[in-house]
């Protein structure tokens, strides 16, 4: 198996802030790995550091055999990194195809485009019967299958989700981790943040724990499932 | 007043709308209809029956020629605010680099002595514009934040110190005898003369029309949706392969180069140009005029630029109970702004997206606070 994202030692700034202390990481290609952790711990830093939003203070970051540490976030798209961010990351003010147009901006091969679209459409049909309205009025779940849906029109080899089932309903977080299987299985590499622990360690292959900037525990989905310590953190069990 | 305004909304929504479903040809009619009635009103034949509309303190073709400018600014600076998002409170920083290169090129009162036609420095003034406007953009634009409403404010009032003290740029005593636009007509009279305003004004509002069809253009492509993207939500845009950097500076410089234009063609009629002609204020009334009329949306801006333009030349004369109106101009003019901020922030004629943002926005300031 070949490592797609490979993070060595990753130091992050927020003015003299400190949020990442030194962190490493590899995802390999066809995995979901998730990446867990209270409020606060740094996961959305992680995220950013790896989609290029941030600049690292130290550290190394590959993804596809290339160091992109010092790479801009744009071309980084270019190379089939995508993120999904945090919350209501989409464009409030264009429509849901726009935002999904949006979201293939880097690509020219309209036909395969438009292949993708009908795939995204098919995976949500809740954004295909929304086609027209505007982002910003769309519901706090629609936001969040938007914010999806238009980061897999980049047609990514990495996808980073961050939350992406965070403030909806039940029945949608069983959905939305649902698509997530299906989309991996279609091909894609996914690294997962999430508060939902639970789900997130029953669908990953592999996860990692994050403390305030620091990994301090990875696993299989399923070793950390059962870790006694993780159960009582992030799984709400004593 | 509730009533009123719900009056006035669904009026306004029913002539877009109106206006959106019309067949092409209609459109195109009434566009050239406001086009014609816009070259033909510096006319008196015209004018004069147009009723209280002329302004009677000045020449109403003078009037007309002032407020071109100001719409060319505006549309300008539309691209810069508008379109991209980014906040410069220096724009007419730029009118004067562009006033200034066309002096400095062709008065015989320059230290250069290089008395150039105008029609020749004309270039070289967008293109210096243009110039600063990247120098000015390259290291503020990477940075998120206000750095770059600063910046431009700093750059403003740099242009205006330097045009005031330096030997080298006249200060008050400025460039006279700048020359006139090309163009005779057959009896050999020159176009552009010192005592008709009108084909000056003429000129400008041509350039309007050809400036507003490249912008139009320019905002309907792929630029165009960069600069929404990055307006609506920059880290968005980055993470969607946006080059963020790349579209904001080409933004900030073709405004910039607009401004400069509008500077050339003002040194051209106005024969003199001095450290007089540049006000602070004039920045920040450009940029009321496109927020007044609508941030974001090209018509909106040619509204706003013209009414604030017109709105203050109107003042001119005017006596109130034995207080010269004009004096007051910019007081009227503030309230006008802070009951529109009030009633209606997206400006006269909003543009959709525009308006969504503000609705957006709303929603996270009651979320978060
Ligand atoms: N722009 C910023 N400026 C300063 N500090 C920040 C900034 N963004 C995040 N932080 C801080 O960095 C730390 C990590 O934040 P981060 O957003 O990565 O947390 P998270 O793990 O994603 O939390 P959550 O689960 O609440 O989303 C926090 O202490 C946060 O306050
Ligand atoms: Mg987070």
């Amino acid at each position: 198996m070949t490592t797609l994202l490979e993070i060595e030692d990753v130091s992050l700034l927020y003015g003299r802030i400190k949020a990442l202390h030194g962190i490493s990481l590899t995802v390999d290609e066809g995995e979901i790995v998730a990446l867990i952790g209270a409020n606060g711990a740094g996961k959305s830093t992680t995220m950013r550091a790896i989609s290029g939003i941030r600049p690292v203070a130290s550290g190394r970051i590959r993804f596809d055999g290339e160091d992109i540490t010092k790479l801009r976030a744009d071309l980084r798209v270019r190379r089939g990194l995508c993120q999904a961010p945090e919350g209501r990351g989409i464009f409030p003010g264009m429509t849901v195809m726009e935002n999904l147009d949006m979201g293939a901006y880097t690509r020219r091969d309209r036909p395969e485009v438009a292949k993708d679209l009908a795939k995204v459409l098919e995976l949500f049909p809740r954004l295909a019967e929304r086609r027209k309205q505007v982002g910003g009025t769309l519901s706090g779940g629609e936001q969040q299958m938007l914010a999806v849906g238009r980061a897999l029109m980049s047609r990514p080899k990495l996808l980073l989700l961050d939350e992406p089932s965070m403030g909806l309903a039940p029945m949608l977080i069983q959905q939305i981790f649902s698509i997530i299987t299906e989309i991996n299985q279609q091909g894609t590499t996914i690294l997962l943040v999430e508060q939902n622990a639970q789900q997130a360690l029953a669908r990953a292959h592999r996860a990692y724990v994050l403390e305030t900037g620091r990994i301090v525990k990875e696993g299989t989905g399923a070793e950390l499932l059962h870790d006694p310590s993780v159960k009582e953190a992030y799984l709400g069990v004593a | 007043m509730n009533s009123v305004r719900e009056w006035i909304y669904t009026g306004r929504h029913a002539v877009a709308e109106r206006w959106h479903n019309a067949p092409r040809w209609t459109r195109w009619a009434v566009i050239g209809a406001v086009i014609v009635f816009f070259y033909a009103l510096p006319n008196r034949e015209f004018y004069q029956w147009l009723g209280p509309i002329p302004t009677t303190g000045s020449n109403f073709g003078q009037v007309l020629f002032t407020i071109s400018i100001y719409v060319l600014l505006a549309v300008g600076l539309n691209i810069v605010v508008g379109f991209a998002g980014l906040l410069d409170l220096g724009y007419f920083g730029f009118f004067a680099v562009g006033a200034y290169t066309v002096a400095v090129f062709t008065s015989p009162s320059s230290d250069l002595k290089t008395l150039w036609p105008w029609l020749l420095a004309l270039p070289l003034a967008i293109a210096l514009t243009m110039v600063s406007g990247v120098f000015l953009g390259t290291p503020t634009l990477r940075l998120r934040g206000d750095y770059l409403a600063i910046v431009t404010l700093g750059f403003a009032e740099m242009i205006r110190v330097a045009a005031t003290s330096s030997e080298f740029l006249k200060g008050q005593r400025g460039f006279n005898q700048i020359p006139h636009p090309p163009g005779s007509y057959s009896d050999g009279k020159p176009i552009f003369g010192v005592l008709d305003p009108r084909p000056y004004y003429w000129l400008v509002l041509t350039v309007i029309i050809l400036v507003v069809i490249g912008v139009r253009n320019l905002n309907r492509s792929r630029v165009g949706r960069a600069w929404i993207s990055i307006r609506e939500d920059e880290d968005a845009a980055q993470l969607m392969g946006v080059p963020t950097f790349k579209f904001k500076l080409w933004a900030f410089a073709s405004g910039a180069a607009i401004g400069g234009l509008a500077g050339a063609l003002f040194a051209g009629k106005q024969n003199f140009v001095s450290s007089q002609n540049l006000e602070l204020l004039n920045s920040i009334i450009i940029l009321a005029a496109v927020i007044l009329g609508g941030s974001g949306n090209i018509v909106g801006a040619i509204v706003g630029g013209g009414l604030v333009a017109y709105l203050i030349e109107r003042f001119r004369g005017i006596e109130f109970f034995g207080v010269e109106l004009y004096e007051y101009r910019f007081m009227f003019f503030g309230l006008i702004l802070v009951v529109m901020m009030i009633f209606r922030p997206q400006g006269l004629i909003p543009n959709r997206r525009r308006a969504a943002e503000f609705k957006d926005r709303r929603k996270e300031v009651i979320v978060g606070g």
